[in-house]
């Protein structure tokens, strides 16, 4: 059975090559290509990605017009029928704006941009996109981002922590997230954010392969195999 | 009409940027600051049919991230 997925281009991604390639050599299906305008995504995906990128120019906010363009419509609707939807870096952002993830996220405490290979910690191995990392698993993804400060009140990092919907945490310092979060899911667990960039190092020639498991762990969870 | 959105972080959300701010006054030489908060101000030419709701929606649905900013919208009299 071949696995359906789409990956959406906003103007100004940057990484939806990346997501598509990491896709289609996992899955072995290249994933359909859909463009921000497009009202409606093509039917019966298993798997929808938001590529990282600068969309919109970062205007405004980060993700905050990519979050009110037509696709996001399509996006909201099947993200709350249950299909999974991974937004990395910039659409880690586009899923806190649109409101499918709870957050924000801030400028870097440091200000800078932060652009390299960074340590996690493995928090969450149940969800659809980590089931194949061992809990407590050190990895390391790189991050290339400017606003990654995951903010929440203490109220909502409570609920995310108490309901192991921190999938992801930093295992060194990186942009000042509260409680060190890199990646959350959504409360039915099919939403992931995360600032890191998984599809950057699934092959040895990108120079680490700690980011194919989180598509394995996909692909195997929705087409078997 | 002009209508001007001040967008602001919320007390208790860390600025980055208003303290790397602070930072550069005081390499001025000026002393005497307590705290530097950056915001935005966003200004709207509207026609008058423009209700207060609407400026409220444009705000609170795209202007701001009610998550961590706070705004105030201000119609300046011509």
């Amino acid at each position: 059975m071949s696995f359906r997925s789409a990956v959406i281009t906003f103007p100004g991604s940057n990484c939806d090559r990346d997501m598509a390639d990491a896709l289609e050599k996992v899955s072995g299906t290249a994933p359909h290509r859909v463009w921000h305008g497009d009202a409606a995504l093509p039917d019966g995906l298993d798997f929808i990605a938001l590529p990282g990128g600068f969309s919109y120019g970062d205007y405004l906010r980060s993700g905050a017009m990519a979050a009110r363009s037509p696709i996001m419509q399509a996006v909201i609707a099947a993200a709350g029928k249950g299909v999974p939807v991974l937004g990395v870096c910039n659409g880690f952002q586009v899923l806190t704006e649109a409101g499918l993830l709870p957050g924000a996220l801030m400028r870097n405490a440091g200000i800078r941009f932060v652009c390299r290979e960074v340590k996690l910690k493995v928090e969450n191995t149940q969800s659809l996109f980590t089931a194949g990392y061992s809990a407590g698993q050190q990895i390391v993804i790189p991050v290339a981002h400017h606003d990654g400060n995951y903010f929440a009140d203490a109220e909502t990092l409570d609920r995310l922590e108490g309901e192991g919907r921190v999938a992801f945490r930093y295992a060194e310092p990186v942009n000042g997230s509260a409680r060190d979060i890199a990646g959350v899911l959504n409360a039915a667990g099919n939403v992931l954010g995360m600032m890191p960039h998984p599809e950057r190092v699934i092959e040895p020639a990108q120079g680490g392969t700690d980011g194919r498991a989180l598509f394995e762990s996909a692909v195997r969870g929705l087409v078997g195999a | 009409m002009k209508v001007r959105v001040f967008v602001s972080l919320k007390n208790g959300v860390l600025d980055p940027q208003g303290r790397a701010i602070h930072h550069a006054i005081e390499g001025l030489g000026i002393h005497g600051v307590q705290d530097v908060r950056a915001g935005k101000m966003i200004e709207l030419e509207v026609d008058a049919s423009v209700t207060d709701a609407q400026l409220e929606e444009m705000a609170s649905k795209l202007l701001t991230n009610t998550v961590i900013e706070n705004y105030r919208i201000e119609r300046v009299q011509p």
